[in-house]
């Protein structure tokens, strides 16, 4: 057997298999996004019509629910960076046998499931939950505050379950910076803080790009936490695709939607990719 | 190092706190998930008969178990591919194939797959119908592009030496990879299978598009459930599946720190 047909053996099996579950449900999607919405099953017939298209960017229900969708997304991803970057900068400067089982600390939480997590949320922050309880036990509050199916409530959901990814980035980049540019930052006389923002955070500018696109492409289409725990009104993205496929089986205004939202998450990769290439 | 042990406080209290809360009010005696009672195991009982939860969970421990096997081989195979053929035609597209669906939004993977699901239906006739089936190939296929992340940075971080020294000895390339490659990597491997299971037992919008009726795995049953209300059975639920990937994590990972250390004595 020649070396290139074991490469080919090799290769066989994840490039059929990937071809065939990744890249043949994307042509399906993009064929149906142009296709006409009929009566019947399947409930689309196969054409070249950018009428799916067209509505999306004449209805500004659309329009508001991809610009609400990317706020959310970047204001979650925000306040992970926010809360993560301390995080991140701690461990990478613990003493090193305590790097590893803190990290696994950050990780673990991920690992178990986030829907249930998502539950325990629902009981802190309803409005007999522990919070609100709390509150009125320390006498801060004499009446409730409503912060379950609110926008906040969605905020903290998000963070809570994204935080990981940001945390794990900015690690890895800021783990491998040389201590003797602190060093000599403090050597000529910079404070801690100057030090901070002159020498550490440029440094680690690839770690927060990293993490605030792990944190900010899912959370662009996430469906479920906005579900249990945003209110009832604004609708993001993945809400409306789901209704449209599910409730009003219209599959190809659905798929033009899945495109789009497909391309609110490729240009900001795109964008930083191209950046990342220059010099 | 030492101001920001108090972020470094508040991140993991913020992480865990919602944890140790669900933990506490499974053992409450009282029906709400508000108020603290009385300690009580009753809720880990009705866990055990509730037959719906209990069908969903294994179920979902069944899919989960495939699709992680599943894409355990294939993200090794590409694993081994992207970190060891160097370049070869097409090597970009592959790549970012096997990339894509790390950062995939749910629910474009979902309608895609079921779409295709669809299509296939109406073109061969298979699948005929979904369910577990699709649910296990949609895991599949996501879960694939974890273990080929962490194979080969596993494979791109490891000497060379050892498989070059097996070859120059004669070993044939498959008995290399079985007798050399496989046996260290095997921890990547491992941790591979483990991210695809809790991967599959966690998904709940793939799964909501790409099954069929009969097969409601449990993030789907549990979502139903939380929107009727909140139950302590729920917390129970949490509890013992924490636990037990807890438990999993943490021991894989005093072993390996005690295998490294093994290792590396002289």
């Amino acid at each position: 057997m020649t070396a290139a047909t074991r490469r080919a053996l090799v290769l066989a099996l994840p490039v059929a298999w990937m071809l065939l579950f990744f890249a043949a449900p994307f042509a399906i999607v993009l064929a149906i996004a142009f296709a006409e919405s009929v009566e019947g099953i399947p409930p689309f017939a196969l054409a070249l019509n950018p009428a799916n298209f067209a509505l999306l960017l004449e209805d500004p229900f659309y329009a508001e629910a991809v610009l609400r969708s990317l706020r959310v997304a970047a204001v979650s991803a925000t306040l992970c960076l926010l809360i993560g970057y301390p995080m991140a900068l701690a461990i990478a400067r613990a003493p090193e046998r305590w790097r590893e089982p803190l990290l696994l600390a950050v990780i673990l939480p991920f690992w178990a499931s986030f829907l249930l997590r998502i539950t325990a949320w629902i009981g802190l922050l309803q409005d007999d939950g522990w919070i609100n309880g709390a509150l009125i036990g320390l006498g801060l509050l004499s009446e409730p505050l409503k912060l379950l199916y609110t926008d906040l409530a969605m905020y903290v959901g998000i963070t809570y379950c994204y935080l990981p990814f940001m945390v794990l980035p900015l690690y890895a980049t800021l783990v491998k910076q040389d201590p003797a540019l602190l060093e000599a930052a403090e050597d000529l006389g910079a404070r801690p803080w100057r030090a901070f923002l002159t020498v550490t955070l440029p440094l680690s500018l690839p770690g927060v790009v990293a993490g605030f696109l792990l944190v900010f492409i899912p959370a662009v289409g996430e469906f479920v936490i906005p579900e249990l725990l945003g209110g009832p009104g604004a609708q993001l993205i993945g809400r409306v695709l789901w209704t449209e496929f599910f409730q009003n089986r219209d599959w190809p205004l659905a798929a033009a939607l899945a495109v789009v939202l497909l391309l609110a998450v490729v240009l900001p990769i795109a964008l930083f990719q191209n950046r990342a290439a220059k010099p | 190092m030492g101001r920001l042990l108090v972020p470094l406080g508040l991140g993991f209290a913020f992480l865990y706190l919602p944890i140790l809360l669900m933990v506490v009010v499974s053992f409450n005696d009282s029906r709400m998930v508000t108020s603290l009672t009385g300690f009580s195991t009753r809720w880990y009982a009705s866990l055990w008969s509730n037959a719906p939860l209990m069908e969903a969970l294994f179920l979902s421990l069944r899919i989960a178990a495939v699709a992680a096997t599943m894409a355990t081989i294939l993200g090794v195979l590409a694993g081994f591919a992207l970190a060891r053929f160097g370049r070869f035609r097409g090597r970009g597209g592959f790549a970012g194939m096997m990339a894509a669906p790390l950062v995939m939004p749910e629910v474009i993977t979902g309608l895609s797959l079921l779409l295709l699901f669809v299509a296939l239906e109406a073109a061969f006739g298979f699948p005929a119908g979904r369910g577990a089936g699709t649910v296990a190939i949609a895991h599949a296929t996501f879960g694939a592009a974890y273990v080929a992340v962490v194979v080969q940075s596993r494979l791109s971080d490891m000497d060379l030496s050892l498989e070059e020294a097996a070859m120059d000895l004669g070993a044939r390339p498959w008995r290399v990879f079985a007798t050399i490659t496989l046996p260290l990597i095997a921890p990547a491997v491992a941790a591979g299978w483990l991210l695809a299971f809790t991967l599959s037992l966690d998904d709940l919008v793939v799964a909501s598009f790409v099954s069929g009726p009969g097969a409601s795995t449990l993030p789907m049953v549990v979502f139903s459930a939380v929107r009727l209300g909140l139950t302590p059975e729920l917390y129970a639920l949490a509890t013992v599946l924490i636990g037990a990937v807890g438990g999993a994590l943490v021991l894989a990972f005093v072993v390996l720190r005690r295998r490294d250390r093994g290792a590396s004595l002289p």
